[in-house]
């Protein structure tokens, strides 16, 4: 039986189906309730806080002066102009942005803490703030923090020789300029902690909503200088971070701060309108795009500037620069790109902090080439499909313009299936006859690679204080055969519990629910990293793999012994060890090896018949690629986009779950479609947030989302030991490029083209205002 | 997000709830749906002191036609509407009207009286009474008082009901022969507030228009009634060019909201659009 590439229903899924899974607020059952007081200001200096005239009796109020003596969280990069800054849990002296956690009111329940909450007096002093771009880089804007002057945090800078040639001789300079609109990751579960203090032992246990408890364990540790050993992270079950959840937030200090002050189980429980303004945003962005063609559509230079809107703080522990930085180092994508320069800054602003979201800057950055390249094969009067052939890289290994290795991929291959699939011509014929009646349709596609399964190597490449990488597995098989594999990983929602057993299972020849794998516990697992950036079955996965052989030949070894034969050639297989036509089941070898030990004699002391195990891995990266493409109509009379049709080719190696992998493409595309046409976070000049609910926040429902049609590709690289590559984030890259391209195209005859997202029907009616098509 | 602290009280019949109202006045509010009243407490916007809910007063669960008119009582959920309740253009148009109420479990609970005591901006019950000249009943220890639609919308969130009333029910002109009605609203997903809505109800005779009514929903304050777009329509053939001049009169003939969703003038590009949809929706039926 071969478990990897079967569509196994996921072994998490029965107990969340029956509303039986358990999450940070239900295990908040019956711990005090902890209520943030947040500032109503982008920026000021605190005057007072002053407790409601009546406290109810055990109620307490928490400000930063409580926390006097304690650090602030400060993530550090060694490189790229970076500035340090620090966060203070609950900050003293200023507010930096509108929903910053100014106080805590700690109450038997969340009502009666929101009912002290709203009585707490705030006498905040308001200064000017700057919410956007423009405003904080403009002369004499008000500074955030004094280290950094001219608001700028982190400044990356690149240009390679060849540059200026390629611009000075090009038959074409292509420009271009695109903006981004914030987004927040809108994970269905809010972040969340329950704090509790064992008084028998003096270690509190932290359950969190969280992606990497065992650096949030090692963070908060060093935030309240207290040992390590005597706090206990947990993650139960995640409902969703997409990124979000990595960060080290203050509340989580706070919690444990608390619980150890007050010997006690302190909850906080993160409401919709505090996750939409504070907890973490991302994608605002702006970017200016230089491409030098040659006649004939090669690409010769690439010159891009990059702005991020970091927001007021640096994020723990990938720091402010995630999102400049990434933008940096790989705009040029899957293209040759002979000379790049480029230029990238990391702006604050009194807005929310900026954290990793699916895709962090990708969605950004292929939205740019791609439109980069429609725009450059109408300027140059080249099919577009063409144009993208010219310069997509095609012979691998391939090394880019920033020193990355391209392992195997198929760009031009997940191009051309989608060509195929989406039928040109006829499309050409229906939007043709469409034009006629006044209705708009248009295709567009978007070709890019995403790296995934990255470790140490890369991270410290882009030199932060704390790299994170790889990740270990200790697997056991107990005394009645059961499988146990502890992955320091924290999966949030993907099915890695699934599709790891059945990674497990098909070394070990046994069935996946054999396997038990045991995550998301810093007591109970080995220091790991957790699940983002698309490694979770890559990294943890080729740790599991390789776990699972070192398991496997431990058990060939007993059986060997047991059946008098060679090791070699023991098989396993059903749940039974075989050499030739004598077998054993794995269950009884298991018992001997931990019962009966007396049986091994001497080798007992060498422990090789001990059926435990560890492994790690930490591979340089793999690059996963697609091609999204999406049939759009446009409403030209209000601006509403309908997508007629989303077609997926996407190569992400070797599908351990197929079913799974699908899932991952479904929810990235959704995310995806969010970015392109609804999803925006919108702060006022003086940094007010105008969507703090889901009634002005609009992710996209069931009904905004057609149906998304999947071509899968296997290119097995050998840059994964399991074959696999990542993809959890690949759906929500695609998505906003593929539209735009699609929308530009419907709107051809106006003679505009989208360069801002999400494309909302008023900006696109603000497109179209006052012109006419041309037939 | 939890409510502040309220009292709460269910009373049976009409008049214990009106004794309540009496007494709790400007601190009582009245539960019926509370699909906007529910959310606006959890977010603190709404803090009444005293919640009186008329959801178990069987008395005001009715709707049926009588005469002239359809009688619509206090618990009517939205879902009622979705078949015909009744015969005739008025049955078709609100059942037209309904499907565009924000989500199924909203409409199995919301209630058309509530949605005009609410008075949201947005409301299509709120634009639809407003368009076919509706009348109110409220309700008080005092007595009844019948309001007409164009009397009761005052301003956002704020219609003529007093605190010691309850809107006990609302009448709908039964429409007779000739009339054809349209709907159309703009929103960005499906079942969310619109950004312009458009009720018409037009009398055709003999392939002539000879009575208009235009009514526009989430454009300002409240539902307003393009009255000069619909003069224009008098007395002329159904068809796109007089549809495309009334859409032009209507979207020019207000002061559009502006918010985060809609410049003025997008507002105004979306009414152009949704009027002759309704329009070419009533000729259509």
């Amino acid at each position: 039986m071969n478990w990897t590439g079967k569509r196994l229903p996921r072994l998490e899924d029965p107990a969340l189906l029956r509303g039986e899974g358990s999450y940070t607020a239900d295990i908040a059952i019956g711990a005090r309730a902890v209520r943030l007081v947040r500032s109503p200001f982008a920026s000021g200096r605190i005057i007072s806080i002053t407790p409601p005239a009546e406290m109810s009796a055990g109620a307490l109020l928490v400000t930063g002066r409580d926390l006097a003596g304690l650090g602030t969280i400060r993530p550090t990069l060694a490189r790229f102009n970076y500035v340090a800054i620090g966060q203070p849990i609950l900050p003293v002296e200023r507010v930096h942005f509108v929903g910053q956690a100014v106080a805590a009111v700690i109450a038997d329940t969340p009502e009666r803490a929101e009912d002290l909450a709203e009585q707490v007096m705030l006498d905040i002093d308001p200064e000017d703030a700057v919410a956007d771009l423009d405003a904080a880089m403009a002369p004499g804007a008000p500074v955030l923090h004094p280290e950094a002057p001219g608001n700028v945090l982190v400044e990356g800078q690149l240009r390679q020789s060849g540059c200026d040639a390629a611009f000075a001789g090009a038959a074409h300079v292509v420009e271009l300029g695109i903006r981004s609109r914030r987004q927040n990751a809108t994970p269905m579960e809010g972040r969340g902690g329950c704090a509790t203090f064992d008084r028998a032992t003096g270690r509190v246990r932290l359950t969190a909503s969280c992606q990497m408890p065992h650096m949030l364990r090692t963070g908060i540790a060093e935030l309240l200088g207290m040992p390590e050993a005597d706090l206990q992270v947990v993650a139960p079950d995640v409902g969703g971070g997409f990124g979000q959840k990595m960060a080290l937030f203050p509340e989580y200090p706070l919690l444990v701060w608390l619980a150890r002050k007050y010997r006690g189980s302190f909850a906080w429980i993160e409401d919709r309108n505090e996750n939409l303004i504070a907890s973490a945003h991302s994608r605002d962005q702006r970017h200016v795009i230089r491409g030098a063609f040659d006649a004939d559509g090669t690409l010769r230079g690439l010159e891009v500037d990059i702005l991020s809107n970091v927001g007021a703080f640096s994020c723990y522990p990938v720091t402010c620069g995630v999102e400049p930085l990434m933008a940096f180092a790989e705009y040029p994508g899957p293209y040759k790109v002979p000379a790049y320069a480029a230029r990238a800054r990391g702006i604050t602003t009194n807005t929310c902090v900026m954290a990793p979201y699916r895709g962090v800057s990708r969605p950004a950055i292929t939205f740019g080439m791609e439109r980069l390249m429609d725009r450059a094969a109408a300027q140059l009067g080249i099919d577009r499909v063409a144009l993208r052939r010219r310069n997509l890289v095609d012979s691998f290994p391939c090394r880019t313009a920033m020193g990355m290795t391209l392992d195997d991929a198929s760009y031009i291959e997940a191009m051309d299936r989608a060509i195929d699939a989406a039928d040109l011509p006829a499309f050409r014929a229906r939007q043709a006859a469409a034009r006629v009646e006044g209705r708009y349709l248009g295709l567009g596609f978007a070709v890019f690679n995403e790296r995934t399964g990255y470790g140490t190597p890369a991270f410290a490449a882009r030199s932060m204080g704390i790299v994170p990488g790889y990740e270990v597995v200790d697997i056991a098989m107990t005394p009645l055969g059961e499988i146990e594999a502890r992955i320091g990983a924290s999966p949030h929602g993907q099915g890695l519990r699934t599709a790891l057993a059945q990674l497990i299972a098909d070394r070990l020849g046994v069935t996946p629910d054999a396997v038990r794998i045991i995550h998301g516990d810093t007591d109970r697992t080995p220091y790991g990293w957790g699940t983002f950036a698309s490694r979770g079955m890559v990294i943890a996965g080729g740790a599991c793999q390789i776990a699972a052989d070192k398991l496997a030949d431990r058990l060939r070894v007993l059986a060997a012994r047991m059946l008098q034969a060679d090791p070699a050639g023991i098989v396993l297989r059903d749940g039974q060890a075989f050499a030739g036509e004598a077998s054993m089941p794995l269950a009884e070898l298991a018992r001997l090896a931990h019962q009966r030990s007396d049986l091994f004699g001497s080798d007992v002391a060498d422990r090789r018949f001990n059926l435990a195990d560890t492994a790690s891995y930490d591979p340089g990266g793999t690059f996963s690629n697609a091609c999204h493409l999406a049939e759009v109509e446009v409403d030209v009379e209000t601006g509403l986009v309908r997508i007629a049709r989303y077609l997926v080719v996407e190569d992400a190696g070797r599908l351990i779950n197929p079913m799974i992998a699908d899932g991952q493409v479904h929810g990235g595309v959704a995310q995806g479609i969010a970015n392109a046409l609804f999803e925006e976070i919108i702060y006022a000049e003086d940094g007010n947030i105008l969507t703090g609910s889901l009634a002005d926040y609009l992710p996209p429902t069931a009904a905004e989302i057609p149906d998304i049609e999947i071509i899968h590709l296997e290119t097995i690289s050998d840059a994964s030991i399991t074959g696999a590559k990542g993809l959890g984030e690949g759906g929500a890259i695609g998505a906003p490029a593929a539209i735009g391209n699609a929308i530009s195209d419907a709107l051809a005859p106006f003679g505009v083209d989208i360069t801002e997202l999400p494309a909302t029907p008023a900006r696109i009616r603000a497109l179209l205002r006052g012109r006419e098509p041309t037939p | 997000m939890k409510p502040a602290a309220f009292d709460y009280h269910a009373p049976l019949t009409p008049e214990a709830a009106l004794a309540l109202l009496a007494t709790h006045g400007e601190d009582g509010k009245v539960l019926a749906g509370g699909q906007s009243l529910v959310p606006t407490m959890a977010f603190r916007l709404a803090r009444p002191a005293v919640l009186i809910d008329i959801n178990r007063i069987e008395a005001l669960n009715f709707c049926r036609p009588e005469g002239e008119v359809l009688r619509v009582g206090a618990l009517t959920r939205h879902a009622r509407f979705e078949t015909p309740v009744v015969t005739g253009p008025l049955g078709l148009l609100l059942a037209d009207v309904v499907r565009n109420i924000a989500h199924t479990p909203i409409r199995s609970r919301g209630t058309m009286c509530g949605s005009l005591a609410h008075a949201d901006p947005a409301s299509e019950w709120c634009c639809t009474a407003l368009t076919l000249g509706a009348t109110l009943v409220a309700a008080s220890t005092a007595g009844e008082r019948l309001i007409t639609a164009g009397d009761w919308f005052q301003s956002i969130f704020t219609t003529a009901l007093q605190p010691n009333e309850l809107l006990t029910e609302v009448r709908l002109p039964m429409l007779g022969s000739g009339w054809r009605c349209g709907f159309s609203e703009f929103n960005r997903r499906a079942g969310d507030f619109a950004l312009a809505m458009a009720v018409v109800a037009l009398q055709v005779e003999g392939g002539v228009i000879r009575e208009a009514r235009i009514g526009l929903g989430g454009v300002g304050a409240t539902p307003i009634l393009a009255a000069e777009a619909a003069a224009l329509l008098v007395g002329q053939s159904p068809g796109e060019v007089v549809w495309s001049e009334a859409a032009e009169r209507a979207a020019t003939c207000f002061e559009p909201t502006e918010d985060i969703n809609a410049t003025p003038e997008y507002r105004r590009d979306l009414v152009r659009a949704v009027v002759k949809r309704a329009l070419r929706k009533a000729v259509a039926t």
